[in-house]
């Protein structure tokens, strides 16, 4: 066996961890990547072996310990399970994540394990500060955010048990871009898009780009803690229709869930019920620390993602610019000669000029 | 003494210096009595500013350059809005939209309607940040949007202020976004040190709840200045406190009465009986046109304390009575130079 990393990716079939699995393979010091999932890939993941197990399954620590694995990439905590129920999404993210980190406790070369989290372990509230620093107390009470923060809880307690293993918990702002299908991304692809009446988050977005190339470097570097990874800036989401060119129909809060439940029946989009609460108040990380302790300054800010991911998309807005630019050209020409032809003015506007049209 | 109780007391000692009188003599041929204000004179003898001439003449037609121009700027200000064409920095501060729609929404009100007058402008620095700490007052927050418009059209550097605002004013639907937009955000520690260490000015209204919806018998007394937490802000941030006196947002709306179940009922924290509401109907929600008049006094610097100065809780309770004392004083000193209220 060379000195080369071995890694082994959860939730192979995702579009990002085959992204990131293609660019492991491709890199002449890894020796190995394993991938493991319930689920055939969809995407292609060329150099990589794949193993068809679910992540609790004994199979995984077996892998883990006969293969000589010194990294884990933990990618198999989903927020929509598809036609999974709510319990089973609970049962696969926590329970799966908690058999997982106990199998790779006992794996003896392993060293370093990066679990992909989610800034919405934050939570969404009016009264939140308005940029969440690594440092302050997660309090997601529901859902998906719940399950991640019981995950990162896990990882924690692997961090403290087995000396030597670094644990790197990256929490992604909503990710957008090619080869990954996200909630969100459908519920911007909506030709209308609903809204809360009354209210505009703000959005803060992360490519896959730059997610698979924080990933990567996680893998291939030490890098120990929390950091939160996403664009600089952020949008509103009434801009980020605006650029999208999409009309936005805003629903009155108490309207709002039974549009969501009738949306989620249509099967257009499943919106999560604590997603409401995100559209409401929005939420906003601090990225300082994964540029400055991390070192990475993220490719695409905020905006620059949701352009990328429309023009992927072929999403392209109702009103065209160059038009509009024209239509206010023509605008101003017109205001120009109409004021100019009723009110024929001297060129100077000597105070006698003045005096006798007075 | 210490070195620190002897800091303390330097910045704790109360500006004891006398006052001057005006000495303006009148028609009548005595001389003022007023209290005089830096200027050397008090407020109603103190020379105005002159207004700038306004530069639309009212006797012709609108200059067809200048009319352009306007269409140009609404035009393209409608596109940038359609297309979605403008930033919005981390806090969800919108400058096109607040310079664009609602500060011309709100000058006919500083300008016509309460004819804000301001002094001490040369306190608020032309850069850097600083926290302006005022008084609130008159049931609905008119003093902070005043405030606003006074330090971007008067302020010679054009600053914006950004308010630290309630989280309950923020809950709520269209007025919250529209807070945010307009530069508010959450009064909370980290979102203040973060504007003032970004070169921001952030105002504060520490009475808060209390102070704005106390009743009208109780207008001009400052009510408790909170727990003291933006001394605190200013302390980490090492950004001085500009004290601010505002005159005339009592009068707007006299509270004289509080509907308690009716604003438990709303979930507010106080539902106002004024003068004009609910007498008037719908016109009650007019304020009534009080002549204001904002005083920005002189900065209190806190850059010479120790380090550790934010987490000495005493400390910073002490330096938030001077404040509160400051503001208080400042307040008395301008209503002794006021004719009238509405005048």
């Amino acid at each position: 066996m060379s000195d080369g990393w071995r890694v082994l990716i959860t939730g192979i079939a995702g579009g990002l961890a085959a992204r990131l699995a293609r660019r492991l393979s491709a890199h002449e010091g890894v020796d190995l990547v394993v991938g493991v999932d319930s689920r055939l890939p969809s995407h292609d993941v060329a150099g990589t072996r794949l193993v068809r197990a679910d992540m609790a399954s004994p199979v995984v620590g077996e892998v883990l310990e006969r293969d000589g694995i010194d990294t884990l990439v933990h990618l198999d905590i989903t927020a929509t399970p598809g036609d999974i129920g709510q319990r089973s999404r609970k049962e696969h993210n926590v329970i799966g994540t908690m058999q997982l980190l106990a199998a790779a406790q006992r794996a003896p070369r392993l060293r370093t394990v990066i679990l992909k989290s989610t800034t919405a372990v934050y939570g969404s509230d009016a009264g939140n500060r308005s940029m969440f620093a690594e440092d302050v107390t997660t309090h997601a009470d529901s859902g998906y955010a719940k399950d991640v923060v019981e995950a990162e809880g896990y990882a924690r307690v692997l961090a403290r048990r087995r000396e030597g293993i670094v644990v790197t918990v990256l929490r992604f702002a909503n990710l957008l871009g090619s080869g990954i299908d996200t909630p969100f991304g459908r519920y911007l692809a909506l030709p209308v898009i609903p809204t809360v009446l009354g209210y505009d988050p703000r959005l803060q977005l992360c490519h896959t780009d730059d997610a698979v190339e924080v990933l990567y470097q996680a893998c291939l570097d030490t890098r120990a803690g929390i950091y939160n990874v996403a664009g600089s800036g952020v949008l509103y989401l009434s801009q980020a229709a605006r650029i999208a060119g999409r009309p936005t129909v805003p629903v009155p809060l108490p309207l709002v869930d039974v549009i969501a439940r009738l949306v989620r029946r249509s099967r257009m989009v499943d919106v999560p019920t604590d997603q409401l609460r995100y559209l409401s108040y929005g939420r906003v990380a601090d990225i300082s620390r994964l540029r400055t302790l991390f070192g990475y300054e993220p490719a695409y800010s905020s905006r620059a993602t949701l352009e990328a991911f429309l023009s992927e998309e072929g999403i392209t807005p109702l009103v065209d610019e160059a038009r509009l630019r024209a239509l206010e050209r023509r605008a101003v020409s017109v205001v120009r000669r109409l004021a100019t032809d009723e009110h024929p003015r001297p060129a100077v506007d000597t105070p006698e000029a003045r005096h006798g049209r007075a | 003494m210490g070195e620190r109780e002897r800091r303390l007391a330097e910045v704790i000692a109360i500006d004891r210096t006398v006052r001057q009188r005006c000495a303006q003599s009148l028609p009548t041929g005595g001389s003022c009595r007023n209290w005089a204000g830096p200027s050397g004179r008090c407020r109603i003898h103190e020379t105005a500013q002159p207004a700038a001439p306004d530069p639309v003449d009212d006797d012709g037609p609108v200059d067809p350059a200048r009319l352009e121009q306007l269409v140009a700027g609404v035009l393209s200000f409608l596109r940038r809005r359609v297309t979605g064409d403008y930033d919005v920095d981390v806090f969800g501060f919108d400058r096109d939209l607040t310079e664009q729609v609602i500060l011309p929404l709100a000058r006919p009100l500083y300008g016509s309607y309460f004819r804000v007058r301001t002094t001490g402008l040369q306190h608020v620095p032309d850069e850097g940040g600083a926290l302006l700490v005022a008084n609130h007052a008159g049931a609905l927050p008119l003093d902070a949007i005043m405030t606003k418009v006074a330090l971007l059209d008067e302020h010679p550097a054009h600053r914006n202020l950004r308010e630290l605002a309630a989280d309950l004013a923020l809950r709520l639907p269209v007025v919250g976004a529209l807070a945010r937009k307009t530069g508010n955000t959450v009064a909370h520690d980290d979102d203040a040190v973060r504007l003032l260490s970004g070169g921001e000015l952030v105002g504060v209204w520490p009475e808060g709840f209390k102070g704005i919806g106390k009743p009208y018998s109780q207008r001009y007394k400052l009510a408790r200045f909170g727990r003291g937490g933006y001394v605190r802000v200013a302390l980490r941030a090492g950004t001085p406190i500009i004290p601010v006196a505002i005159i005339g947002s009592e009068e707007t709306y006299p509270i004289v009465g509080n509907v308690r179940w009716l604003a438990r009922l709303l979930d507010l924290p106080y539902f106002p009986i004024t003068w004009q509401f609910p007498l008037l109907g719908p016109l009650g929600v007019l304020p009534l046109p009080s002549r204001w008049l904002i005083e920005f006094g002189e900065p209190i610097e806190v850059t010479d304390l120790p380090n550790d100065a934010a987490d000495d809780p005493m400390l910073v309770l002490e330096l938030s009575d001077r404040v509160r004392d400051t503001v208080q004083h400042m307040l008395y000193r301008n209503l002794m130079g006021r004719r009238s209220v509405f005048l």
